[in-house]
This record gives C-alpha cells, sequence and structure tokens, in this order.
C-alpha cells in the first residue's frame, strides 16, 4: 500500500493521555499508547472531531502558513465560503476579500463562484441520473468514510470537483493569461476551514494533482484579518458569487441552491454514518440527493474556524439572502467547462483498512479469536488500555499491537489472585 | 460467535424480538461490521446487509419473536432467520411483490410494503422458505463469495 499523508496530527507534548479524542473518533483511529494518543494514519479520516474535543489543544492540522506563500512571484488568495460568517458583516463581504491583499496576496478569488457553477453542473447531472440518492462530493472527510465504512456506496457519489478546486483552476487560468505567467510561478492558496481539506489539495481524491498549492487556516491568520478588517484600504469588487454559492457553506446550502424537495441533509458525523447505513440498506432509494458533512452546521462549523457554528451559520444564512438567488446561466457554465476540467478522471477505489487478513480464511481464523479475547474482557469500554473500547481493544491483541496484560481490569483481577 | 463444528466459519446469532422497532437493524449492522473486517467484498457485504436488514424487520413485525443466524465461510454466506410463529398462510402469495398482511399501524411506521421477501430472495444467490402454520417460519438464503 502507498504511504498514506493525512494532515490531522498530535502536538505530542500537549497530550496528557486522556480518553476523550479516542472514544470520539468515528474510524476508531485513535489509539493511546505511552501516555500519549496515537493516530493510525491509514484509518484517519481528517474529520477533525479530535481537533474539536481535546481540551489540550493537543492535536492540530498540518497547513501552510503566510511566510509559504512568499516563494511564488504571483499570490494567489482563494477564500472559503465559511470565512464569510466569521465576522461581523455589514453586508458587503468584498471588504473581507480586500484584507488579503494586505496580508501579502496579489489576487483574491470567491471560491461561492465556484459553488455557483457546480449547482447548475450537479443540477444537470440529478436530472439525468437513475441512481440515487446521489451523494454530494463536498466533504472529503464523507468521501473518505465512504471509502473506508461503505464502499458499496462509492458509485452514489458524484464525480465531480470542489468549489475550491475549481475556482484554483479558474483562478490560475486567468492570472497565467493575464500575467503571462507559468502555472508553477502562481502559488494559489485556500484559506481554509477544514483538516480535511488539506488532506484532499495534497493527496486529492478522484484527480490527480490540485491546482491547489497550499492551505492557511482561516483561525492562524484570524487576529490579523480582524485587525486590518477595521480599516481595509482596497475596495476592489470582488465579489462575484450568487447567495445560493454562498449557502454551500452550510448544511443544505447544496439542496437549496439546487432547488430541491427531496433530499436528506445531514450533519455531525455519527449521524451522517447513521444515514449511510440506511442508504446501504436501500431504505432510502426515493431520496433524490445527500449531502453528509462531518461538521455540525457543515462547512461553516469546521475545526479551524474560530466563530461558534451557529452564530457563523446564521451570518451566512443573511448573507445568501442579501446576495440573491439566482443561479448562473448555463451558456456561462458552458464557457466555463470548456476551460477547464471539472469531472474526475480517476477512479475511487473502496479501502479495506478495517480487514483483519487478505487471506479469507485466515481472516475468519484471527476472527474467531478475537471473538474469544472479546469475551474474556469486561466491556466496559473505558479505554484506560489505549484502544477505544472493548471489541478494539480485542482486535488490537488480534493484530499483535496490545496484550491482554494492557487491561487494567483484569491486571486487577490478576493481582486480586 | 464462534467455531462452526468441521470447518473453518464464523458462526453469528442475534435474538429478534417481536414488535421490537427501535433495535431493528442491529443484527444486519454487526454482520457488516465482521464482514468488512473479515475483508468480504463491498457488493456481498450490501446483499448480506440487506437481506438480514428485511429479515429482522418481518420477525419484528410479523412473529411472535425469533432468531438470526449467520455462517460465514470463506466460500459463502448463510442466514437463518428463524421465528416462533405464527406462520404463513399461502407463501407463494407472501412472495409476491406488494403483498403485505402488516397492520396499519406497522405502515404508517414506514414499514409493511410487501417488499421483504422478495427483497431478500433479490439479494441472496439461493433462498429458500419453509413455514408452518402455528409453529413458525424458517428462511434460509445463502450469498457465495
Amino acid at each position: 500500500m502507498k504511504e498514506y499523508w493525512h494532515s490531522v496530527a498530535l502536538e505530542k507534548e500537549k497530550c496528557n493521555g486522556c480518553t476523550i479524542c479516542l472514544r470520539r473518533c468515528p474510524t476508531e483511529a485513535i489509539r493511546i499508547r505511552d501516555g500519549k494518543a496515537k493516530i493510525i494514519k491509514e484509518r484517519c479520516i481528517d474529520c477533525g472531531e479530535c481537533i474539536k474535543v481535546c481540551p489540550y489543544h493537543a492535536k492540530k492540522a498540518f497547513a501552510h502558513d503566510l511566510k509559504s506563500i512568499e516563494k511564488y512571484e504571483f499570490k494567489i488568495a482563494l477564500v472559503s465560503l465559511p470565512l464569510y460568517g466569521q465576522f461581523e458583516l455589514d453586508n458587503d463581504i468584498n471588504r473581507i476579500f480586500n484584507c488579503f491583499y494586505e496580508l501579502g496576496f496579489d489576487k483574491v478569488y470567491d471560491v461561492a463562484y465556484g459553488a455557483d457553477v457546480l449547482t447548475t453542473l450537479q443540477s444537470d447531472i440529478l436530472k439525468k441520473s437513475k441512481r440515487k440518492p446521489l451523494i454530494a462530493t463536498l466533504c472529503p472527510a464523507i468521501i473518505r468514510l465512504i471509502q473506508i465504512r461503505f464502499p458499496s456506496l462509492i458509485d452514489h457519489i458524484i464525480p465531480i470537483e470542489s468549489p475550491m478546486e475549481i475556482t484554483a483552476r479558474l483562478a490560475k487560468k486567468e492570472v497565467s493569461q493575464e500575467h503571462c505567467l507559468d502555472f508553477n510561478k502562481i502559488g494559489a492558496f485556500y484559506i481554509t476551514q477544514c483538516p480535511a481539506k488539506i488532506t484532499s489539495i495534497k493527496k486529492p481524491i478522484g484527480i490527480k494533482e490540485s491546482y491547489v498549492d497550499g492551505a492557511i487556516p482561516i483561525k492562524s491568520i484570524y487576529t490579523k484579518l480582524l485587525k486590518i478588517y477595521k480599516d481595509v484600504k482596497k475596495n476592489d469588487k470582488i465579489q462575484k458569487a450568487s447567495g445560493k454559492g454562498i449557502g454551500w457553506a452550510r448544511v443544505g446550502g447544496q439542496s437549496f441552491a439546487l432547488g430541491l424537495d427531496n433530499y436528506l441533509a445531514v450533519d455531525g458525523i455519527e449521524n451522517v454514518i447513521k444515514v449511510l447505513e440506511e442508504i446501504e440498506l436501500g431504505k432510502l432509494n426515493n431520496i433524490d440527493f445527500f449531502e453528509g458533512y462531518a461538521c455540525v452546521t457543515g462547512c461553516v462549523g469546521g475545526p479551524l474556524n474560530v466563530e461558534n457554528p451557529f452564530i457563523a451559520r446564521n451570518r451566512i444564512r443573511q448573507l445568501s439572502k442579501c446576495y440573491g438567488d439566482k443561479s448562473l446561466e448555463k451558456s456561462e457554465v458552458d464557457e466555463i467547462l470548456k476551460t477547464i476540467q471539472v469531472k474526475w478522471t480517476e477512479k475511487i477505489e473502496p479501502l479495506g483498512i478495517l480487514k483483519l487478513d487478505s487471506d479469507i480464511e485466515k481472516a475468519i481464523k484471527k476472527m474467531e479469536l478475537l471473538d474469544k479475547i472479546n469475551k474474556k474482557l469486561p466491556g466496559i469500554d473505558c479505554g484506560s488500555c489505549g484502544s477505544p473500547n472493548c471489541h478494539a481493544m480485542a482486535e488490537d491483541v488480534v493484530r499483535g499491537t496490545a496484550t491482554l496484560e494492557d487491561c487494567i481490569i483484569m491486571l486487577k483481577k490478576k493481582v486480586d489472585k | 460467535m464462534g467455531s462452526n463444528e468441521k470447518n473453518t466459519g464464523i458462526k453469528l446469532e442475534y435474538e429478534i424480538l417481536k414488535d421490537d422497532f427501535a433495535r431493528a437493524g442491529e443484527a444486519s449492522s454487526g454482520i457488516k461490521k465482521v464482514l468488512r473486517q473479515l475483508g468480504i467484498d463491498s457488493s456481498a457485504i450490501r446483499k448480506t446487509a440487506i437481506a438480514t436488514y428485511e429479515a429482522e424487520i418481518n420477525i419484528v413485525i410479523h412473529s411472535e419473536g425469533g432468531k438470526i443466524l449467520v455462517y460465514i465461510k470463506p466460500d459463502k454466506i448463510e442466514i437463518i432467520a428463524k421465528d416462533n410463529g405464527p406462520g404463513i398462510k399461502d407463501i407463494d402469495l407472501a412472495m409476491q411483490k406488494g403483498f403485505s398482511t402488516a397492520s396499519n399501524r406497522v405502515r404508517e411506521l414506514g414499514f409493511g410494503a410487501g417488499m421483504g421477501l422478495p427483497n431478500m430472495k433479490k439479494s441472496s444467490d439461493e433462498f429458500y422458505i419453509e413455514s408452518e402454520m402455528g409453529k413458525g417460519t424458517t428462511v434460509k438464503m445463502i450469498i457465495t463469495l
């Protein structure tokens, strides 16, 4: 298997080895070993749940900082949708966009416009598709979750790019023509709310290579932005998207933009898992569209945001209203489609990382052993052994990464004897 | 769970209670987790999940309670759904799409569309059903790997 890279990481010195993240991880990707959390990288979907719950702020996302833009001759900021919800606005998003010039960027793009393009494109795909429900591509953590836990639903995923990627392609094309620059001299940086987005830049799903060169977390530049925002000097008209495009920042925004009635919009990774289970059972074949987000409230609740997700969502809603609900003309989208690729070029493969062995007979033997061990364990899922629950501990013993003595209850019994 | 007499294999067993809608789906979800860990191909997992889920729902709605047994072997998955009655009067009729004896209360919950048995048959490679009035129904389904 190829080495897998992902964004969420541990700051070892801050971790005190508590079990909070351990139990919240939806893919059981965390273990506590030698008193510190450890992420099993193949299992991590970068949902950022652990970043949100860690009381010691020991989980972070590998990302870029403002220094890293300097190595490019021309610097592009791709402003992510959730950022619009991070400020008390006087109804003009352009003020936020213009702040980025003072941070050192040469040009700023409105990612919500990419969402507008996708609305038109998705609407077309939904009309033509017989498969139900189609699953939105936007949340990369959900796509990875499907690869790992619901591989039979891969064919339901709409195989198109994200607003970030589309905006990056349009931006680079435009800048390269206007300034006669090669692509490698242009740096496009996504101002990100989300570790899974960072991963999707470095290890994209569905395409060979991302057009985005890096990602800078919203929270790492937030205070700088706040200071600039007060009296930002430039006033370029950068805002381009409709209210519908902006609305993609919150759960339900895609379905609203698409004008759908028969859809499911679900936020919070545990809720998403429950609905995917139902889809896999064929119970929801009457639903047209499913948009699922790892984060509560959608991207506006991403772990690298600053503002309370519900307050930010309210602002997004207000902004959507103020920028109107006009969709892009089909002809405008057709023109765009002529210049850039928006469909996925690579097949999405199931990731069989949960399996005990690639040989089924051996896997069955291991499963029997796992069950035997599991029955011996106390079943209280305390997490003290370093595995998220007793079943996972039994699995770790079978895989050879834990021993029965790691169980405190069993050890106590032994000592008592 | 435990070893199946002679060959390599895994046996899973789930008790299904009458009228317990809230727990319906637990068996199929548990089976899915085991199959994923065994590295079973995703379409076989989906078929097994649907077959077990429909069997679970049938036992919850129509029977006095029962059991679901799943035997996993390297070449096939065998599902046996066994209930404690009352039995099916006319199996041919019960196998027809859209036929259901479910009560209005059950239908209001979104179940009882008459697709249970047809879906079970469709999801399995081999399908057997036996029923005796007053005693109960046994459905056996095989999904080849």
